[in-house]
């Protein structure tokens, strides 16, 4: 199988100023990540040709469909598609464009994610619907509920004493308020420390409220072409894509008993076969730094497991060594976060897309990471036992 | 002629017990006389229990060893149906996955709805499972919240395995109102005591224990055991003293452990009675209510050899004290607090999308594939098992008695409960399979990895909006 890797590059990126944005629409959104991302490319609006929009929530955001994109933009007619794939409908934007590009659809596409979260009124994601069977029997969880279990599982799996646990995961989040400090366009611009996480107030056990990330507004723009037309347009070893993998659950976790709870079965797949797909034979030697699905401090901890980045049951003794932090073998959220970004559905893979791609680029300021060479973005929608997980990796096309 | 009676019992009581003393204290302010009555406690639904699902798991206790095939029917009996117009027998009959072709009636607007179906199932002798429940609502601050308790009885009757014969009833109406609830009230309208007593329990218990006695032909010295519920106190050894029973045989009523249970009552002193009698003895049960049911039964040698079950005796017994009296108020739908806007969530019910998988969530039917053998929840087109997911191969495979355990588990601040934290996680059985599914009964801070848990039947959801209840099995602990 020959793969996404170096088939197509991003040429611009954009992200807004994510936050609790009461001054902007999501119109208003779209359009600053757009002008940024735009501007970056040095092309055109008319030369876009393809254009793939993520949102998530309909309700009180932009609505349904490709329009709110193509009319906010008042892109030229063109074709766009709206993806929606829980909290992998950023990357799932990407994917479109990359794919539409790759697939010699189009020379140039873009992907913009945006969601507009603040305007729900609620602290934490809505509650909607889990469909007409499902809400006969499952639980009215929310998100850190069932993420939170999580940790349970792994606590029990590997031993871990819970007040251990729970400083590991203290750390994950201690480490990216450090990051996000740093980093202008984060919704919260903060370092906090070790104790003021940890005698946060449970929100569900046991995560507490430094354990979760925000609610936030933001969106997020990338402008994909092939290397043969970065080239033309003077970009001589632009970024591209290494692998766009995903996975979705099929139900083994929620109905099988051999899933123990205590990872994440997706995130294993997407990142065997990303890897697969960039070539990568040792991650913890190639990948300089990830932006990992951060929703929760327990995510975190056990996805640098998932990923292959600890070993199993060590990943909280690697996280306490600060092996992911700035300073470390392979830091993790360098740019803070949906810990300092907020998660703003659609916008939050593309968000991490944008640290990723500034890196490389030597364009990350303050927290700029000495000559990182490939970065890893990953995604986690869903509930641990039922979820949508996205990889990708994007690198230096000679490198 | 063939005798019929009572083949097995069962009970359910609601774990949670409010301490009488803590709802004397809440309302002392504006009733002082409370305090007299501040003694003891009484079982208080759950958020999630109500009458249906209360019969449910007192039927499912009476039905302990017994093969549910042979079940030709149900009555349910009780006066706080949650439907009044849908047929809550029929909910209780598909939960205990009884054919959906026995009969099924719903017996009410009457105190003595539970010995009125008991008395018409032992007529038409067919193998009836007969449940009693009650979840009634009283006025805050007033005598009856006190005296009222949640709970529920089951009597499986036939001819078959016969543990306490029938030996005959008697049944007189007289429309004495004592008390009454208008259709579509909220509480009962309670009258004089003393009257009650001298005009209604005092002439009409007597005259229709007589007759039911003639009926039986039995004297009343005979009887051991002496079954009158009531809330008023010494009421039931002065009915026996008229009637002539001995005053040893009367029953203590179980008010002070868990309060009047209304329509139930009458049937869980009866099991209680059936938990402690010896063979041969004879037992008198009176139902009160706009006039008398009396049933009399004998004990058989039987009795001694009916499958272990948790009865009257083990429902006190897994009792824990409950003393938030705002609590109980709000589980009851009497004080409005601000639930946030999680709890506006519209919880409209798909009911065309409920009754296609009606045998899922009522009946708690899996799947078990037929060519790997794995049980799954829910029922699907395609194995769960990875290695096999084999197409149309799934059998049903009843989940409400497997056995289980926490796999995972939160207690979330966050999610809308009306007992918060809400408790959730995945629930491992140990056939096999794994279910996503909310935990029920378990004190804050108790469930870890590993718990045992049983399934039982509760309220899933209520659209307020609409006025429905949903329902579905959570895991409860197993002890």
């Amino acid at each position: 199988m020959a793969g996404i890797r170096d088939k197509v590059a991003i040429i611009g990126m954009g992200c807004s100023k994510f936050g609790e944005r009461w001054d902007a629409s999501p119109d208003d959104l779209m359009l600053e990540a757009y002008t940024e991302a735009l501007a970056d490319s040095g092309i055109s609006k008319e030369d876009i040709q393809m254009a793939w929009l993520g949102v998530f929530f309909d309700e009180q955001n932009v609505g349904k469909s490709a329009i709110p994109l193509s009319q906010a933009l008042r892109l030229p007619n063109i074709p766009v598609t709206r993806v929606e794939n829980l909290c992998a409908t950023g990357t799932e934007a990407l994917r479109g464009a990359v794919y539409a590009v790759a697939a010699g659809a189009c020379d140039v596409a873009m992907a913009l994610g945006v969601e507009k979260l603040k305007d729900t009124g609620y602290g934490g994601l809505p509650e909607r619907t889990k469909g007409t069977f499902e809400d006969l029997w499952q639980p009215n969880s929310t998100a850190p509920g069932s993420f939170a279990q999580l940790a349970s599982a792994y606590a029990s799996k590997h031993g871990v004493e819970m007040a251990d646990l729970k400083r590991a995961m203290a750390h994950v989040s201690w480490k990216s308020h450090q990051n996000g400090a740093k980093n202008p366009k984060a919704h919260l611009q903060s370092a906090v420390d070790m104790d003021k996480i940890l005698n946060a107030p449970m929100v569900s056990f046991p995560l507490g409220l430094f354990d979760c990330c925000g609610v936030s507004d933001g969106a997020a723009c990338a402008i994909v072409t092939t290397p043969e037309k970065a080239r033309e347009m003077g970009f001589d070893n632009p970024v591209v894509v290494k692998a766009l993998q995903l996975a979705a659950s099929n139900g083994v976790e929620m109905g099988h008993n051999s899933w123990d709870g205590s990872y994440t079965m997706t995130t294993r797949m997407a990142a065997q076969r990303a890897y697969a797909e960039a070539g990568i034979k040792d991650p913890l030697k190639e990948i300089s730094l990830t932006e990992v699905h951060d929703c929760f401090s327990i995510t975190e901890l056990v996805v640098m497991e998932d990923l292959g980045l600890s070993k199993e049951g060590e990943a909280y003794k690697d996280i306490l060594n600060g092996k992911f932090d700035a300073d470390g073998e392979i830091p993790c959220q360098i740019d803070g976060g949906l810990k300092c970004f907020g998660h703003p559905i659609g916008a939050s893979g593309l968000r991490m897309a944008y640290e990723v791609y500034n890196q490389i680029n030597g364009r990350a300021g303050a927290r700029q990471l000495k000559d990182p060479v490939m970065g890893l973005t990953h995604n986690l929608g869903g509930i641990p036992n039922r979820n949508i997980c996205s990889v990708s990796i994007l690198g230096r096309l000679n490198q | 002629m063939t005798s019929v009676g009572i083949t097995a019992y069962g009970a359910y009581l609601p774990k949670r017990r409010l301490n009488r003393a803590a709802i004397a204290a809440a309302n002392a302010w504006m009733n002082p006389a409370l305090k007299g009555m501040g003694k003891g406690s009484k079982a208080m639904c759950n958020w999630d229990e109500d009458t249906v699902t209360m019969a449910v798991e007192a039927g499912r206790d009476c039905l302990t060893g017994f093969d549910r095939a042979r079940v030709d029917g149900v009555a349910l009996a009780s006066t706080t149906l949650p439907f009044a117009d849908r047929h809550n027998a029929g909910i209780v009959l598909a939960a205990l996955t009884l054919d959906e072709n026995s009969e099924s009636i719903d017996v009410t607007a009457t105190q003595r709805a539970g010995t009125t179906a008991l008395i018409q199932a032992l007529r038409a002798g067919a193998a009836t499972l007969v449940l009693a429940a009650d979840h009634r609502v009283a006025k805050p601050g007033s005598a009856q919240e006190m005296q009222l308790g949640d709970g529920a009885a089951a009597l499986l009757l036939g001819t078959e395995g016969i543990i306490a014969r029938f030996l005959g009833s008697h049944s007189l109406a007289r429309d004495l109102v004592d008390h009454y609830r208008s259709a579509n009230a909220e509480y009962d309208y309670n009258l004089e005591e003393r009257w009650i007593r001298d005009m209604g329990y005092d002439l009409i218990v007597p005259e229709a224990a007589k007759k039911a006695l003639e009926k039986a032909g039995v004297s009343a010295a005979e009887i051991d055991h002496f079954i009158m519920p009531s809330s008023q106190k010494g009421l039931d050894a002065r009915q026996a003293k008229r009637i002539g029973v001995k005053a040893e045989a009367v029953r203590g009523n179980l008010n002070a452990e868990i309060g009047e249970t209304g329509v139930a009552h009458a049937l869980l002193m009866l099991v209680h009675a059936l938990e402690q009698a010896e063979p041969g003895q004879k037992i008198m049960v009176i139902g009160f209510g706009q006039g008398a049911d009396v049933l009399i039964f004998e004990t058989t040698d039987s009795l001694k050899t009916l499958p272990k079950r948790s009865g009257v005796t083990g429902q006190l017994a897994r009792g824990t004290e409950d003393t938030n009296y705002t609590r109980f108020l709000s589980f009851n739908g009497q004080i409005n607090y601000e639930w946030g806007i999680r709890a506006e969530r519209d919880n409209r019910t798909a009911q065309s999308a409920f009754y296609r998988k009606r045998d899922s969530i009522t009946s708690f039917l899996g799947g078990k594939c037929t060519q790997c053998g794995t049980v799954q929840f829910p029922k699907s087109n395609v194995c769960v098992n990875p290695n096999c997911q084999a197409i149309g191969t799934q059998e049903d495979h009843a989940f409400a008695d497997l056995e289980a355990s926490v796999k995972t588990f939160t207690e979330d601040n966050l999610a809308y409960s009306p007992n918060p934290p809400l408790q959730y996680g995945n629930i491992g059985f140990n056939e096999g399979g794994n279910i996503y599914m909310d935990l029920t009964d378990f004190d804050q801070g108790s469930i870890s990895v590993g718990s045992k848990v049983k399934m039982v039947f509760r309220i899933k959801d209520f659209d307020n909006n609409r006025g429905f209840r949903r329902y579905f099995w959570k895991a409860a602990p197993a002890a």
